[in-house]
């Protein structure tokens, strides 16, 4: 299969957007327009005058991706060159969860036949690792770092599939770069569906996570196997699938100890009572999810 | 020069400023229209809805969008894909815009937007002043200001055969001032389809998003390569200067309708004072500029079409034997006490062998109203300022010292 984000991008060793993009090509194929807003993916694949992308791809600002999307769909449409293309974006989590937020619940309430893939690590890796609606509980970043009092992040992720669940979307799955095969699935899914569907991909990122650049696909798979990243479909509005564990499921400690963003977890006092915690978050979901 | 109008009376109709707008808008032609509601834009947006609801605007697409921020992201993603983009804002919407405008420009995408002038918070007012487009001038838009609704219709069309054209490439802003036009019924001619038609082609761009020939749109540029792409906005400015003149040459050939290219004059070429403004201030102007020639008062108005590009060289040629130039302006930049047009009028006349001496008045602010007395005002302390010299050079215009 001809690759459609070619090689010589400025991603690091193990970066998770780069396979996290490569993945979302290869289920919507040549006949697509993506859209990118401001982020790693965008900044490392684009040094002008080259470029990575073998398809049409456009960065217009950081918070606007979900409205751009919306545009070129309309645009084509008026045009009457829709036919087969397929309308991607994929952003990171500061330019889904956060910033961008209003852009794509704007253009999903409107209905616009397009996928938002949105690359989800965690932080703003791109300006050096800070804390976003995404940052899971207690982890370390740049802007909530762990400290004498402070054991980092104080809050859990924002449900953004949720979200986008409420939101009327016909398609919303959740996947991880560390199962290659079920994301490209669902992505197919989710370009075939027509309207506007949502793909959240988890994606551990080396240099803001804290873990060897060859072990990417390693803490991914272990983010999914405690239950602290459940994998689901939901196709209008109800569950229709799940990646079940069962005996197979690890305890969140094993994912933790990989990285150094939790480290301190490990080593201060009452770290233990947070690891707790963070198992209750993973066994909730393994129960709401019948994981 | 202000010329014989080739009007045909019976096309004549009565209809208000943002119908008039919209129906220029319909006659254009545009594949996206993309907008959110705010006064005193709503008319416009709300007949082009009536107009999609019709029937009237084939292959288009309306998109009701949840803020002027998306509202023109939308067309940048529309405009890469060929499609002709139009939107409309004012004031707090404009302000919201004010990153997406930026990379509009930059990504040289012809949009064409019209702003309906509204004076910005706080206090928040909904009335008329220029300092919302004003504050938006360094964003690569070419912004051109009507003085009355036929101008404004009329400014529609020539504002996307300027923009869409292969050297020039550059996104417009057409301005009209709020209420005060976009509000009000006269009489005028309707935006002719089938002149248009003819007036203005297709809109096919070189570069678009296409699956066929994948290219990227909106790649960052390191230090090596950034300042050429500032560069090249001003070149496509500059070129621009021409091609509005000849638009306007060209649209009053096919119309029979002039109104100016980068500017407009009055009763300047033996004017002893030159009025320079904006907008629906203009017809004030001229009425007072009629009333004072009947006593052989020597004033003149120069009508500034054009603010961006801004036309130096077609107002240094009209102003450079003028005893006193005076500026109006609705908008104020806040710590130099000067409204843009003075600032910008001085610093073209500076550097040169002319030796005019021009006074700047901060008016209408916040939609307050222009009276004729007012300006005959302003034109007495301008005799005394050819007589005496400059004592005040720029200033505010009416200010109720009770409220202070």
């Amino acid at each position: 299969m001809k690759s459609l984000l070619v090689p010589g991008h400025r991603g690091c060793a193990g970066c998770c957007d780069a396979m996290a993009a490569k993945f979302t090509l290869m289920a919507a194929g040549e006949d697509c327009i993506v859209v990118n807003p401001t982020g790693c993916l965008e900044v490392m694949t684009t040094p002008y005058p080259e470029t990575a992308w073998a398809v049409p791809w456009i960065h217009s600002l950081f918070e606007n991706a979900g409205a751009v999307g919306s545009g070129i769909e309309a645009g084509l449409k008026a045009l009457g060159k829709m036919n087969d293309t397929k309308v991607i974006v994929m952003g990171g989590d500061g330019g889904t969860l956060d910033i961008g937020m209003q852009a794509i619940s704007g253009a999903f309430e409107r209905g616009h036949d397009m996928t938002y893939v949105c690359i989800d690590n965690e932080a703003y890796m791109n300006t050096g690792v800070q804390r976003s609606g995404a940052t899971p509980f207690n982890a370390s970043t740049t802007t909530s770092p762990s400290g004498k009092v402070s054991f980092g992040n104080d809050r859990p992720k924002k449900n953004m599939p949720a979200i986008m669940v409420a939101h009327g979307s016909p398609y919303v799955a959740t996947c991880s770069i560390g199962f290659p095969k079920d994301m490209i699935r669902k992505v197919e899914r989710a370009v075939e569906v027509e309207g506007p569907t949502y793909i959240h991909s988890h994606a551990p990122c080396t240099t803001g996570w804290g873990f060897d650049t060859s072990k990417t696909v390693e803490v991914a798979k272990m983010a999914v196997m405690t239950g602290l990243w459940p994998l689901y479909e939901m196709e209008d509005g109800e569950v229709t699938r799940v990646k079940k564990l069962g005996k197979k499921v690890q305890p969140v400690e094993e994912y933790l100890k990989m990285q150094r963003r939790f480290k301190h977890l490990f080593t201060m006092e009452g770290g233990e009572e947070r690891i707790a915690q963070i198992q209750a978050l993973a066994d909730k979901n393994i129960e709401d999810y019948g994981l | 020069m202000s010329r014989e109008m080739n009007i045909d009376k019976s096309k004549m109709t009565v209809v208000e400023g943002s119908y008039a707008v919209a129906h220029s808008v319909k006659v254009c032609k545009p594949n996206v229209i993309s907008a959110y509601p705010i006064t005193p834009q709503t008319h416009i947006v709300e007949d082009l809805s009536q107009f999609m609801a019709d029937g009237e605007i084939p292959n288009c697409e309306y998109l009701n969008v949840e803020s002027e921020f998306s509202a023109l992201s939308a067309l940048v993603g529309s405009a890469a894909v060929g499609a002709r983009c139009y939107s409309a804002t004012t004031s707090q919407g404009l302000e919201l815009m004010h990153e997406v405008l930026f990379n509009v420009s930059g990504m040289r995408l012809p949009v064409v937007m019209t702003v309906t002038n509204r004076a910005v918070s706080a206090p928040i007012s909904i009335w008329n002043d220029q300092q919302d487009s004003i504050s938006q001038r360094d964003t690569g838009w070419i912004q051109m200001h009507a003085e009355n609704i036929q101008e404004i219709s009329d400014m529609t069309a020539q504002a996307y055969k300027i923009s869409e054209d292969k050297d020039i490439m550059m996104p417009s802003m057409v301005c009209m001032d709020g209420f005060i036009l976009s509000h009000v019924y006269e009489p005028l001619v309707l935006l002719e389809q089938d002149i248009t038609d003819e007036f203005l082609p297709r809109y096919e761009p070189e570069y678009t998003l296409d699956p066929k020939n994948p290219l990227s749109f909106g790649a960052f540029a390191d230090p090596n390569y950034y300042t050429e792409f500032r560069y090249m906005q001003q070149q496509a400015m500059e070129r621009s200067l021409k091609k509005i003149e000849d638009v306007a040459e060209e649209f009053y050939d096919m119309y029979g309708r002039y109104f100016g290219g980068l500017i407009d004059e009055y009763q300047t070429e033996d004017a002893d004072i030159i009025l320079m403004a904006m907008g629906s201030i203009v017809g004030t102007i001229k009425d007072v500029v009629d009333k004072l020639r009947e006593n052989n008062v020597k004033v003149g108005l120069l009508k500034v079409r054009t603010f961006r590009p801004f036309p130096a060289e077609a107002i240094t040629n009209v102003i450079k034997d003028a005893k006193v130039v005076v500026v109006l302006d609705k908008n104020i930049s806040l710590g130099l006490n000067e409204g843009a047009l003075f600032t910008e009028t001085k610093s073209v006349l500076y550097n040169t062998d002319i030796r005019v001496p021009t006074i700047g008045y901060m008016i209408g602010h916040g939609g307050r109203d222009i009276k004729m007395d007012t300006i005959e005002r302003i034109i007495d302390e301008a005799t005394e300022v050819m007589k005496t010299g400059i004592k005040k050079e720029s200033q505010f215009v009416d200010v109720r010292e009770d409220l202070l």
